[in-house]
């Protein structure tokens, strides 16, 4: 009883050396986020002080201040163009999630079906995609087809990849349990691989996401607006022909930033899915 | 709940092992021979040392694998529901919670949670655990993972459970906690079980039967009886009923050990 109100009353004595580790642990925190901005002010600084001092012709490299001045100029140019890359990007990662999904399940249901076709969903993975765009223009009466095949065959592998390597790592006694218990086909499915599979899954998309915008402006480079209408990777190319070093700045920032909102949409989805039970999304007390 | 024992010569058998023989990659042979009748309410150990085929037998009983030679019969036949198991590992689902890794034997034949909710939860109060049903595993101690994974198997009231060196790989004082309410739970609701281990003094506490094996050819060489009643509780570990019984599993042991060197 004694000992237990002592407690309660007294604060909890914290040595010398556990309050510096919270003081430091503190100050990561805060420059987790501080350092990262610091550098990009600098940067812009940096940026900014080498055009004016070094008087550097805006046709050769503009400053920060006209780039951002021909994003908001051109705004009425840059944001359909930007809603054009994007939905190529989404409706390539769409269908190489469905596309590398429904192959890694056919390929672990069926052993036939893994030995005639994996070899060939490696060599279009390895054949680089510029050298196939052409190609796919010339054999495919839609142009935005022959784009969305393009960023599709790029983004597809990773996520059949890690998919199929997943399906295939459900523990061996619980696959043993499944089988005691006289479990279907499906089931094994549903409630064994396809829940073990899923980091794998996971971790496919991440990459996937990134190699889908790639995919898309490579279709748009390759294929160019005829098909695609104006994405951001052709506004770009058409900037770089007229020496419009604002807008092709611009455009590149643009671009760089939805693989950023990419990358970021897809670590939250990851984290959500398995920030209960998987090791990678838990935080360890220390 | 609890069930008398019969003496053990007076037990219906719930199924026969006949001259079971298992060889692999052509030419090991894992297990030669085995001749085994588990009885309605035994607690059989199977002690040996490792390469004696007493996991190969387990797997066997479980229908994992099949013998090479002769056969396993159920007394009237095997129905989905007369096996549970536990394996060294506690083998539950991380990603789902401990009553959802309980609910799996009944989920598996198509049974809603809803329909089997008492169930889960009685098994799950049998081992304690009941508060803990909405957490998952990695927030559990590996001795209350082995406790979800004994729940799990025992919660369709199989006729046996069959159980792979479970606490092997629990600390001393976790196991010894363990043994004593496995005991507790077999009399709650009466079932038989066959256990591997290659510990003298858990085979001895636990069984009524203890089958000694040998390695290379894996076979069995002995049979013990302990005959103590249950309950059995912690006076009988420090008794010397107790070391008598373990001296003389030990010699077997010793035995086999030297008839495979």
């Amino acid at each position: 009883m004694s000992i237990a109100e002592t407690a309660a009353s007294s604060p909890p004595v914290v040595d010398q050396e556990e309050a510096l580790r919270a003081r430091r642990d503190r100050i990561n925190r805060v420059a987790k986020w501080t350092l990262p901005s610091l550098v990009l002010v600098l940067s812009i600084l940096a940026w900014h002080l080498y055009v004016t001092l070094g008087e550097v012709p805006h046709y050769i490299l503009p400053g920060p201040a006209r780039v951002a001045q021909a994003i908001v100029d051109d705004w009425g140019l840059l944001w359909p163009a930007m809603i054009m890359t994007g939905r190529l990007t989404l409706l390539a990662l769409l269908m190489a999630v469905v596309g590398g999904v429904a192959l890694a399940v056919a390929f672990t249901q069926s052993k036939w079906a893994e030995m005639s076709f994996f070899p060939y969903a490696v060599i279009l993975q390895v054949t680089p995609v510029i050298a196939i765009a052409p190609l796919l223009q010339i054999y495919v009466d839609s142009a935005f087809t022959a784009a969305l095949l393009c960023a599709w065959i790029v983004a597809f592998f990773p996520i059949l990849s890690n998919t199929t390597i997943g399906l295939k790592s459900a523990d061996h006694n619980l696959s043993d349990l499944f089988t005691i218990y006289g479990a279907t086909r499906w089931q094994r499915l549903r409630y064994l691989a396809a829940p073990s599979a899923l980091p794998f899954f996971l971790g496919g998309l991440k990459i996937a996401g990134g190699l889908a915008l790639i995919g898309a402006v490579v279709a748009e480079f390759v294929i160019g607006r005829a098909g695609t209408g104006l994405g951001l990777a052709s506004t770009l190319l058409e900037a770089s022909y007229r020496f419009n070093f604002g807008r092709l700045y611009g455009a590149l920032i643009l671009i760089s930033l939805m693989g950023v909102v990419i990358f970021a949409a897809m670590s939250l989805i990851s984290h959500l899915a398995l920030r209960k039970w998987h090791e990678s999304a838990l935080k360890r007390e220390r | 709940m609890s069930k008398a024992r019969l003496p053990l010569d007076e037990r219906p058998t719930v199924l026969t092992m006949n001259h079971v023989e298992k060889t692999f990659a052509g030419n090991v042979v894992a297990l030669k021979d085995m001749h085994l009748q588990v009885n309605d309410g035994d607690f059989i150990s199977l002690l040996g040392p490792s390469g004696c085929g007493k996991s190969t037998a387990l797997r066997l009983i479980a229908g994992l694998i099949h013998p090479t030679s002769g056969n396993i019969r159920w007394t009237g036949g095997q129905n989905a529901d007369d096996l549970g198991i536990v394996f060294q590992e506690p083998t539950l689902m991380p990603w789902a919670t401990v009553a959802q890794n309980v609910w799996l034997p009944f989920r598996l034949r198509g049974q809603g949670y809803g329909a089997v909710k008492d169930e889960i939860l009685e098994a799950l109060r049998l081992v304690g655990l009941e508060k803990f049903q909405n957490s998952y595993p990695r927030e559990l101690s590996g001795g209350m993972k082995m406790r979800v994974s004994i729940a799990r198997a025992m919660v369709t009231k199989p006729r046996l459970i069959l159980m792979d060196e479970p606490f092997a790989a629990l600390d001393e004082i976790t196991r010894f906690k363990l043994n004593n309410d496995l005991l507790e739970l077999k009399e709650k609701i009466g079932c038989t079980v066959v256990f591997v281990t290659h510990s003298v003094f858990e085979s001895v506490f636990l069984s009524d039967r203890i089958i000694v094996m040998a390695a290379r050819p894996g076979r069995v060489i002995r049979e013990l009886h302990v005959d103590v009643a249950y309950p059995r509780h912690e006076e009988f570990r420090t008794s010397t009923e107790y070391a008598a019984y373990t001296r003389q599993a030990s010699d077997a042991l010793q035995d086999a050990m030297g008839v495979a060197a």
